[in-house]
Order: structure tokens, then C-alpha cells, then sequence
């Protein structure tokens, strides 16, 4: 017994290594743009907006974590991106006004632009609902090869765009959308979270070390538990101020974190969760326990759509327009922040944390070559090499352990 | 150190004090002896023992600077180092594993030649890469067309060529990873006088296998190891399997098969005219109108050749084999269809598969996570898993089944053969089943690990769980099953009482089919 409890703080241990060489990597970039740009990259205004231009490819790694640990693969998601954001600038452009005029004549301008903003989040995730059920389906029962029926899908959401938008850019887009994707969060409400999410990282810890004792198994000595949960209450209180600085916490920030929480949480505590990783690493064995490994497929490829509808929204708000390039070539940076996570393309292995540092990896990269000025031509060359070595490295540290 | 009463050229091989260590275990402890010029060799111990680490350090797996000591071919040193496989074949020492390493789609030629095509200005010359092939073939008289795709050859077939690639290489010692795990009967038997036919050629051979009867049908000595230690050299005329069980496991073993007190009980499971096929089977059916019943704590053996249609049987029941099922299942009385796997785990039957590494387990994930895989619902809802709850429960059926790991947060990888087994027990145990079907639950596995397998199966049945045991050795059979059905060509050909029940029977019915002409070569 004493063996078993000594392994698994080794095993602990270990994880945790891996998780911050990659962190480490990460702020070995930002400190080399720091000293490239002068400091710039280090201004509380540039990290706010990093942060905001990672959360839009975050949706999308989140989802296809999961997609790829059951050993799938979405191309489609940049396209749907797009169609979603599409389909959100032609409600709030072309199609709700002129309904929402008829049917309320007594509501004020602002007031109708939030009924039309709600309504349009709304169909925008139930039509992304419905195209996760569809290739879910086609993938999961039909049996088409997921890279096919996704790579089908990337084409035909990229059609129906043009098909909605008439080749045109879709203009305006409602203030309060624009808010979702733009605006900040009041910096007193952002201490004021900020306060209640340390209290809740204490509050889990200790939660865990009384489970813990209550079925015997050994727990870390009370100062470890409290120092780790104090560095991340650092850590949290440190982004919050740093954030404030500038305007307070993106408000996409906030959703991207609340996904990111709760995908975290199904990948880890639940039985789905369980039963993706398990399909994963050996599908027949999964189906020899006695789960129905294609309604497990089912559910990721639906949360996949609607991760891709997030995202779609967001854009939409972002770009403050419902444009035909939306989303163009978002599948590969999601996939490429998903990899360079750590998230193994065999299946059966990857984190929603190692995917949000990958996705931050590359917005670092691109945010930061454009402060610099660099050329498109240099940014897409960086990027992909970048992408390659990472994966050389996890290659390489592979075949070390063995 | 060595070389004082040693004749110049007896040895073809001398391992002195090697040592070697993976992280946390060590693997082989001052492993020291020799092979003579020209034998075949014995290699055996239990699972874990170190038999697989000593053989892949012979043959250049592992290079020298990872382990300590010293190796002497012909009497020179040897020290394999970088690409250091390919230093070993030069050398002359050539290693064919349990699983194949070829390529079911290319022919039987292409693949013994493989990286070594015979070119001529970069252009492959087919004509004499087949001329060679079959020259080899001959030469060691491999029964093999040598144009035939790999795919279409049987298992044993496929292990022959595997030979004659190492052979092709002008080899001097071959050794032999558990060839004949995966072999039937007849195979084995054919398997057996090629590896004759190279001594009488002057080949040396290192022979590892669990089926002890095969060390003593061939070799001439055999060097047992346990827990990376080797316990002695013995020839093999002068020893007996008694001899070499007490030597593997440290212990006087007084039975085989364990002492049960079984009360079979009521009818659990009925079986009417069960038949499936599958299209991809050009229309031949893979079961045929199997009828049988199963009774709470009974041992139903089913023996039969490879091919038989066993597996398929199980599967079927399980659920899990092709479409074009007919007949009919009852369980407790009433009638029930299984589409699924996770219907009959739903009725209560759990399946240890005959491929534990494909079917059985996932290999890359911790062994907690394996055993409570078929039981998650039991800790949780649909919110969240009870961690620590299923941590307690896996915990538990780890040590009732003694698996031994130093952690249930390691990887199942990493467990030794019978342990993996174990795991995959444990696993259907926590769901407490009904009926437990196990399919061929000690192949490639230890001897002291088979018997606590055996003395589970006796408990389990004594506590009213039904099993279903397919196995591919006799003796086992023989010693573990109250009745004993008995396959053959998807035939149910005969199902016996344990008391009426003899090898010859057995063999008898399995082949009853006549398709086999085993009579000229099985002696029974």
C-alpha cells in the first residue's frame, strides 16, 4: 500500500512536468517578443487582446481535443465557423429587424437589438446543434471516416456561405453582439469573481483532502496543498489585475474559461469523459466492456457543432460582420493548438489545458510577429515550423523514455 | 572471470554476470551461462522472469552500454551498439518474435527478402529474388509457396517464413520468442522437426515457450530463470517438467490444477441451434446448430482446434460476432436476444477474450481505469465519478487477485503477461456476472500464474457464476471443466462428462470431421 501511494505522487509528479515544459515554452516565447518588440508585447493593453484572439481557435481546440482523443478529426470546424457567423450577421442584418419591428412596434431601438441578439444566439447553437448531430451521425453510425465526412463538411459549409451571404460582407451587426465579443467586464465585477474563484480553489482542495481521507488513501502534507492552491490564487488575481489594468476581463475570456471549466470537468469526472479516452486508446476493448462506443462518438462530434457555433458567434461579434473568408483555415490552427498540447492524433491522449496553452501558443506567435511588423508570408512559415517542431520534440522525448 | 575449464569453440555463446535495469525494476541480476555450439537451448520461467530482456539484449535490441556484463560469441566479445539489431544479424544471430513483424500484403519471397532485395542498378530482380526464396524454402524444407501473399497463410505458416528471413541470413543462432503461442497441434508438430531439421544443419537455437512438454520433445538443454536470476542449467534427459515447474517457481508444485468443490446447480443458460456466419466468409458458416446448456456453478470446457469456431461461438453469444445470427439463447428460462456487448453485460455475462491486447484492455491507460471500464455506473451518476469510491473498489479486486504492480495508477502496459490477464478478470469480476465466459484465459501465460487463474475459476464457481472456458490445452481442459464440449468445422461434435473424458476422446472428436489427415503425423 505504501508503494502504490508512492507511484502516484511520482505519476503526479510527472504530469506535471510535462504540463509546464510547455509553459515554459510559452513564456519563452513571450519573453522573446518581449525583448523583439521593446516591452510591447508585455503591455497590459497587448495581453488583453492576445487573450481575446485566442479564444475563438480555443473554442474550437476544446472541442477537438475530445474529437481527436477518440481518434477523429474535424477539418469542418473553420467552415462552420464561418456558417455560423454567417448565418448570425444575416439574422441580425437582414432577417430579424424587420420581424422583430412587426411583431414588438413599441420597443425601444436598443432594446430590440438585445431581443435580436439573444434570438440570434439561440438559432445560431440550435443550426450548430444540428449539424453536430448530422456528421455525429454520419460518422458515428453511418461509419464514414471522420477525416472524409469532415473534410466533405468543410466544403459544404464553406459553399453554404457564400450561398446565405451572396458573396457579400454582411453589415451591421448589433451593438449588444458586438459586446459579447468585444466588451469587458466591469473591473470591480472582475475582483469581485476573482475573489470567489480563489475561495473556491481553497475550498476544492480541501473538499479533495477530506474525500481522501474518508477512504484511507494517503494525502500531501497540508502546506503542499495549501501552497499550490495559493499559486493559483496568485495566478488568477495576478491576470485580473494585469487585465484591468487596461479595460478589465475580455468578455469572451470569461466564456472561453467557463467552457474550457466545464469540457475539463466532463473529460475528467464523468462517464463520458471516461469512455472517450477508453475508446480512444482501444476501441474493440471499449466495445468488449459492454459501451456503445458510437453514441459516445455521437456526443463529441454534437459537442464539437456546438463549439463551433460558439466560436461562430464570437466572430461574428468580433469582426462586428458576417464576412465569406470567416473561419477560412481555423480547423488547422485549432487542430495545430490541440497537437501542440500534447494531444496524440493515435487517440487516446490529450488535455483541454494542454490544448488552451497550444491554441495560446499560436495566437502568442501571431500576435506577436504582427507588433513586429513581420510579413504575412513569414507569420504562416513560423507558424507551421513551429507546429512541426513541437511535435519533434514530443517525438523525440517518446523515444527517450523508452 | 570465466574461460578457466572452457574448451575453445565449445561455446557458441557466453553470457557472463549481465545485469540490467529499467526504471525501478531490475530485469536480470548477474545473469551467467553458456550455450553449446549446435543445441537447441531452453529458455524458461515465469512471466516477468527476464526471458524476453536476456534474448533482446542477444539479439542487439537493447545495445551494450545499456546493461552491464559481458556477452562472448565464439569467444569473442561482442558489443552491439548503434543500429545495433542489424550488427546482431551480421553477426549471425537472428531473433523471431511471438508477434510477426511482416506484411500480410506483399508474397512470402518479397517478404524474406525485405531491405535486402537482390538489385541490379537500383532495379529489383524479381526472377532471382524467387529463385533465392524458394531455395531457402527447400533448403530448410518450409512446406511454404513462395509466391503466395502472407495474408493468405496460416498463423503457423506465416511464423515459418519469419524463419526462413532469419535463415536467409546466414544465421548461426536463432532464437525463438514463444513461437508456438499461436500455433495449433499439427503446427507445432511441423514447427518441431524444422527446428531438427537446422540442427542437423548446424544452426544453434534458443528456444523460449510455457508449454514445458515442447522443451522436452527438443531440446538438449534447457537454463530456467526467476525473477532475473538464473536458477540452473539442466539437460534436459536428466530432468523432468516436475523438475523444471519446482525450478520456475521456487516450490514443490504437488498438482497441476487445483482442488475444487463445486455443486453445479440450477440451468442458467440454454443454447438451441446457434448459427452465425459471415459474408465476408464466402457464405461458410463460422457456427453451425450449437446446442448446450449451462449450469450455475459449473465449468464448461470447450476444446477444439484453432479455427474451430470456438471464439466465434463465444463472440456470438456475446454479441458481438457479424450478423446472419440464428437460433435461439435463454437465460434463466426466458428467451433473449443479444445484439450487443453492452446487452449482455447488461444480462450479466462478461467475456475475457482470447486477444487481451486487442479486445481485452487499453494498453495505454492506467490498470484502475481498465477494471472499472464495464463499471463506471456503479460510481457514479450522471454528473460525475466517484473517484476515490472506484480507487477503493479496483483496489480491492487488485489485491483479492494479487496483481502485482507497485501502483493501480501504472500503466496496464507495463504488467507482465498474467498480470494483464488478471486485470481483464478483475474487471469483469466488479460486475459481478452471471455467467463468465473466458477464452483461452492462460495462453501465454506462467505457470504459477495459470494455477492462481485455476483456483480463481474453482472459487467463482463454488460461489454460483457460471463459466464458460475455452482452452487450447488438453491437460487443462481435462483438469478444470465438469463437462467438456468438444468443436470442430463449427460443429459441436460431442460433449462430454469429466469422468468420461480422455485426451484421445477429446482429440478424436475435435478432428472428427476428417478434414485433418492428423493420423500420420499425431501420435496420440
Amino acid at each position: 500500500m505504501k508503494l502504490l501511494n508512492f507511484n502516484y505522487k511520482i505519476k503526479k509528479i510527472k504530469i506535471d512536468i510535462k504540463t509546464y515544459t510547455l509553459i515554459f515554452i510559452l513564456f519563452l516565447i513571450w519573453l522573446l517578443f518581449g525583448y523583439l518588440t521593446g516591452g510591447i508585447f508585455f503591455s497590459s493593453r497587448n495581453l488583453s487582446n492576445l487573450l481575446r484572439q485566442m479564444t475563438i481557435i480555443s473554442f474550437l481546440s476544446i472541442g477537438m481535443t475530445l474529437v481527436i482523443i477518440t481518434g477523429n478529426i474535424d477539418l469542418s470546424v473553420g467552415s462552420l465557423t464561418g456558417f455560423i457567423g454567417i448565418i448570425a450577421a444575416y439574422l441580425q442584418a437582414v432577417m430579424l429587424p424587420e420581424i422583430l419591428q412587426g411583431l414588438f412596434p413599441s420597443l425601444s431601438t436598443g432594446g430590440l437589438g438585445i431581443l435580436s441578439t439573444i434570438l440570434t444566439i439561440i438559432i445560431c447553437l440550435l443550426v450548430a446543434l444540428l449539424v453536430g448531430i448530422y456528421q455525429g451521425y454520419v460518422i458515428a453510425y453511418l461509419k464514414v471516416p471522420a477525416f472524409i465526412a469532415t473534410l466533405g463538411g468543410m466544403l459544404i459549409f464553406r459553399g453554404a456561405i457564400l450561398g446565405v451571404s451572396g458573396g457579400r460582407t454582411i453589415v451591421p451587426i448589433e451593438n449588444s453582439l458586438r459586446w459579447v465579443a468585444q466588451g469587458y467586464l466591469p473591473k470591480s465585477l472582475g475582483i469581485i469573481l476573482s475573489v470567489i474563484t480563489i475561495m473556491v480553489i481553497f475550498l476544492m482542495s480541501l473538499l479533495s483532502r477530506s474525500k481522501k481521507k474518508q477512504y484511507g488513501f494517503e494525502i500531501k502534507p497540508f502546506t503542499y496543498d495549501f501552497l499550490i492552491a495559493s499559486a493559483y490564487s496568485v495566478f488568477v488575481l495576478g491576470f485580473v489585475l494585469i487585465v484591468n489594468n487596461y479595460r478589465g476581463i475580455p468578455n469572451p475570456v470569461i466564456i472561453m474559461v467557463v467552457i474550457a471549466i466545464l469540457v475539463t470537468y466532463l473529460a475528467n469526472n464523468t462517464k463520458f469523459g471516461r469512455y472517450v479516452y477508453a475508446l480512444g486508446g482501444n476501441i474493440e476493448a471499449t466495445k468488449f466492456s459492454g459501451i456503445n462506443v458510437q453514441f459516445v462518438i455521437f456526443k463529441v462530434f454534437i459537442l464539437m457543432g456546438l463549439l463551433s457555433g460558439v466560436a461562430g458567434i464570437v466572430l461574428t461579434g468580433y469582426v462586428a460582420a458576417g464576412t465569406i473568408g470567416g473561419g477560412m483555415n481555423y480547423e488547422l490552427t485549432a487542430i495545430a493548438g490541440c497537437v501542440i498540447g500534447g494531444t496524440s492524433l493515435m487517440g487516446g491522449k490529450g488535455t483541454i489545458f494542454g490544448a488552451l496553452v497550444g491554441a495560446l501558443i499560436m495566437a502568442s506567435l501571431e500576435n506577436g510577429m504582427s507588433i513586429m511588423n513581420m510579413s504575412v508570408f513569414w507569420q504562416y512559415i513560423v507558424k507551421g515550423l513551429v507546429l512541426i517542431l513541437a511535435v519533434y520534440i514530443d517525438v523525440a522525448s517518446k523515444k527517450n523514455k523508452s | 572471470m570465466g574461460g578457466n575449464n572452457i574448451l575453445k569453440g565449445e561455446y557458441i555463446l557466453r553470457i557472463e554476470n549481465v545485469t540490467k535495469d529499467f526504471p525501478g525494476i531490475r530485469a536480470l541480476s548477474n545473469v551467467s551461462f553458456k550455450i553449446k555450439k549446435g543445441e537447441i537451448h531452453g529458455l524458461c520461467g515465469e512471466n516477468g522472469a527476464g526471458k524476453s530482456t536476456l534474448v533482446k539484449i542477444l539479439a542487439g535490441v537493447y545495445p551494450h552500454n545499456t546493461y552491464e556484463g559481458k556477452i562472448y560469441f565464439n569467444d569473442e566479445g561482442i558489443k552491439f551498439t548503434h543500429f545495433s539489431v542489424r550488427q546482431a544479424i551480421k553477426k549471425g544471430i537472428a531473433i523471431v518474435y511471438q508477434e510477426l513483424a511482416l506484411i500480410s500484403e506483399m508474397t512470402v519471397g518479397e517478404n524474406i527478402f525485405l531491405g535486402r532485395e537482390s538489385e541490379d542498378k537500383g532495379i529489383i530482380n524479381w526472377s532471382k529474388l524467387y529463385s533465392d526464396a524458394k531455395e531457402i524454402l527447400k533448403k530448410y524444407k518450409l512446406n511454404i509457396p513462395f509466391a503466395a501473399k502472407l495474408s493468405a497463410l496460416s498463423v503457423g505458416q506465416q511464423q515459418m517464413v519469419e524463419i526462413a528471413k532469419a535463415l536467409s541470413q546466414e544465421i548461426k543462432v536463432l532464437i525463438l520468442d514463444e513461437p508456438t503461442s499461436a500455433l495449433t497441434e499439427v503446427e507445432v508438430i511441423s514447427l518441431i522437426e524444422i527446428l531438427k531439421h537446422l540442427k542437423d544443419n548446424g544452426v544453434t537455437c534458443i528456444y523460449i515457450s510455457h508449454r514445458l512438454e515442447e522443451f522436452f520433445r527438443i531440446t538438449d538443454n534447457i537454463t530456467v530463470l526467476r525473477d532475473g536470476l538464473v536458477v540452473d542449467t539442466v539437460r534436459t534427459a536428466e530432468s523432468t517438467e516436475e523438475k523444471v515447474i519446482a525450478m520456475m517457481v521456487g516450490r514443490e508444485m504437488k498438482e497441476r490444477f487445483p482442488v475444487g468443490n463445486r455443486k453445479p446447480g440450477e440451468k442458467i443458460l440454454e443454447v438451441k441451434n446457434l448459427s452465425a456466419g459471415n459474408l465476408s466468409a464466402q457464405g461458410k458458416m463460422a457456427i453451425k446448430n450449437i446446442s448446450f446448456d449451462l449450469r450455475k456453478g459449473e465449468v464448461l470446457g470447450i476444446a477444439g482446434l484453432m479455427g474451430s469456431g470456438r471464439t466465434e461461438l463465444v463472440t456470438t453469444i456475446f454479441g458481438e460476432y457479424g450478423k446472419h445470427v440464428t437460433g435461439e439463447i435463454f437465460l434463466e428460462g426466458r428467451p433473449i436476444k443479444i445484439g450487443s456487448a453492452r446487452e449482455a453485460v447488461n444480462y450479466g455475462i462478461g467475456l475475457v477474450p482470447e486477444d487481451r491486447k486487442k479486445m481485452g484492455l487499453v494498453l495505454m491507460q492506467a490498470i484502475y481505469k481498465n477494471i472499472s471500464l464495464p463499471n463506471i455506473r456503479k460510481f457514479s451518476n450522471a454528473l460525475s465519478i466517484d473517484k476515490h469510491k472506484e480507487l477503493n473498489e479496483c483496489r480491492k479486486y487488485a489485491d483479492s487477485l494479487n496483481i502485482k504492480t507497485p501502483s493501480l495508477f501504472a500503466i496496464t502496459e507495463s504488467l507482465s503477461g498474467g498480470n494483464q490477464q488478471k486485470v481483464v478478470i478483475a474487471k469483469w469480476l466488479m460486475s459481478t456476472p452471471k455467467i463468465l465466459i473466458l477464452d483461452d484465459p492462460t495462453r501465454g501465460i506462467d505457470v504459477g500464474t495459470k494455477y492462481e487463474i485455476y483456483k480463481l475459476i474453482n472459487k467463482l464457481a463454488e460461489n454460483g457464476i457460471a463459466i464458460i472456458m475455452i482452452s487450447s490445452e488438453l491437460e487443462e481442459v481435462l483438469g478444470m471443466s465438469d463437462r467438456i464440449m468438444i468443436m470442430c468445422e463449427g460443429e459441436c461434435t460431442g460433449i462430454l462428462d469429466r469422468k468420461d473424458a480422455t485426451e484421445e476422446r477429446i482429440m478424436a472428436l475435435a478432428t472428427a470431421t476428417r478434414r485433418y489427415n492428423l493420423s500420420e503425423t499425431v501420435k496420440f
